[in-house]
């Protein structure tokens, strides 16, 4: 289950933030996504959609933070926080 | 609260770092009027010499164009120096309500106020007209001060990778349950001179019900057949709901900006946008010189027909002494170096060859992207851009860059 959650989410912000035809760009589940500037701040708000619409859970704005989202791992642990 | 040791040299510790990350920013002393030749003074101290200024705004050569000096003057002697007020107290003149009115019939609105900057419309206008049932959708390349004005408005946020119009059509489709969808977009990016899909961009718009903001500030003046920008260019006049701009460039180049557009989105700017509210009115000296900028660009399409000749010229010279550059057609020129401190020894180099043209490095642009921006300006004539040619072709060959790709530059140089 929290493969299926990592392989998911960093598809997901493969898609959201690595141009098609970048190759140099390194993704992985460690990855520093928004201090290593792959995830722009602004865009965060659509990640968090995304996981709350994709696991029906609502993550309060105070914890969905720069930190809880800086890497693939980090915001699978958030999510599963609130799947229980 | 003393301004104790410990905080002088905590604070002089970020200007250290700041200086050993090679990111410190030294003025360049300017000893003459702005133009295609000025006198600069640098290093700071030295004897100042005649350079070539390929990296002014000054695209239309209108910065010191004696019209603009003459109705300066003239506005200095009629309507005096300065307002000693905020618009909405006692400082609106008529030359003020004048301004608004011929931007409007130029930039194609239905009304336009006047900020102190475009820095200033930007800062003010998402606050002034979206809450927190609405969503604001930017490019991911837009200008800074468009970054600053979103984050202080209340609405959510949300990004499109930069021109991608799938992804900006995702976004609107994620986003429909949100009271207002504003897109937000430069007309031409400042760093690549790139220019908004911007057809493309009205129509996506209209099919999922969506408003657009567009920062033409590099563009008011000059792109479109008759210089009235990106949205003349892609003929989309009357489709656009927010135009900001800035009179800061092309348009004299002296300071001002505006929000144009929809008449209650405008008025809602005048109403509430806090740099309008909080800040002291145009001087009356930039506003007598603005209007008869206006005046001329839309006499004549004489000096924006010269700019693009001077940018195609040019942007061919580059081309065939082999240099890296970024594809468009705006006079904005980047030539790719993507090396930090080669952009900056270029940049050195050239002007000891008697050329002003700086390097861009991070965090102006991301790590690995570093350029020398040329800009073109209309007060160019053909021999400057031809001393221009030579000198990057000595520095090109002396750093041996030419006829190498992105790929090559960075085996040799690093990004």
């Amino acid at each position: 289950m929290a493969d299926e959650m990592r392989d998911t989410v960093l598809e997901y912000v493969r898609n959201e933030y690595v141009d098609e035809d970048d190759d140099e760009t390194e993704l992985d589940y460690d990855t520093p996504l928004i201090s290593g500037g792959i995830v722009d701040s602004f865009s965060m708000v659509s990640l968090k959609v995304f996981l709350e619409r994709k696991y029906s859970i609502q993550i309060p704005d105070a914890k969905a933070t720069p930190e809880a989202f800086d890497s693939v791992n980090k915001i699978v642990a958030l999510v599963r926080e609130y799947t229980g | 609260m003393v301004y104790s040791a410990m905080a002088r040299e905590r604070f002089g510790s970020e200007i250290s770092a700041t200086r050993e990350a090679g990111l410190f920013k030294d003025e360049r002393f300017i000893h003459s009027a702005q133009g295609a030749e000025i006198e600069v003074e640098f290093p700071a101290g030295s004897p100042t010499r005649k350079v070539i200024n390929l990296c002014a705004n000054n695209y239309l050569g209108l910065s010191s164009h004696p019209d603009v000096i003459e109705a300066a003057h003239e506005g200095l002697d009629s309507r005096g120096y300065g307002m000693s007020s905020v618009r909405f107290i006692c400082g609106t003149q008529d030359i003020h309500r004048d301004l608004e009115e011929k931007l409007t019939a130029f930039l194609g609105t239905e009304d336009t106020v006047l900020f102190p900057s475009c820095m200033d419309a930007n800062a003010g206008v998402f606050e002034a007209i979206l809450g927190e049932e609405d969503v604001i959708i930017a490019d991911r390349l837009v200008h800074a001060s468009i970054i600053d004005g979103i984050r202080l408005s209340r609405a959510h946020q949300d990004s499109y990778k930069h021109s991608d119009m799938k992804h900006l059509e995702q976004k609107l489709e994620l986003h429909q349950d949100k009271r207002f969808r504003l897109i937000v977009t430069d007309g031409v990016f400042s760093m690549d001179g790139d220019l908004a899909k911007l057809d493309e961009i009205v129509e996506l718009a209209e099919r999922h019900d969506a408003m657009i903001m567009l920062d033409d500030s590099h563009a008011t003046g000059f792109i479109g057949r008759t210089g009235r920008g990106v949205h003349e260019h892609f003929g989309v006049v009357g489709r656009i709901d927010i135009v900001t701009t800035t009179l800061g460039k092309a348009m004299g180049g002296a300071s001002g900006g505006c929000v144009s557009g929809r008449r209650e989105l405008v008025e809602l700017c005048r109403q509430r946008a806090r740099p309008y509210l909080f800040s002291n009115a145009m001087p009356p000296v930039i506003v007598a010189a603005a209007n008869t900028v206006v005046d001329l660009i839309s006499r004549t399409t004489e000096r924006r027909d010269k700019l693009e000749r001077n940018a195609r010229y040019w942007r061919a010279g580059l081309t065939e002494i082999g240099l890296d550059l970024r594809p468009g057609e705006s006079p904005i020129v980047p030539v790719m170096l993507y090396n930090a401190k080669l952009a900056q020894d270029f940049s050195r180099d050239l002007f000891d060859e008697g050329i002003y043209a700086v390097g861009f490095f991070f965090p102006v642009v991301p790590k690995g992207q570093a350029r020398i921006r040329t800009q073109l300006s209309a007060a160019h004539e053909k021999e400057h851009l031809d001393l221009g040619l030579a000198a990057f072709r000595k520095v090109g060959e002396k750093h041996g860059v030419l006829g190498l790709g992105k790929k090559e530059i960075i085996a040799r140089f690093g990004d």
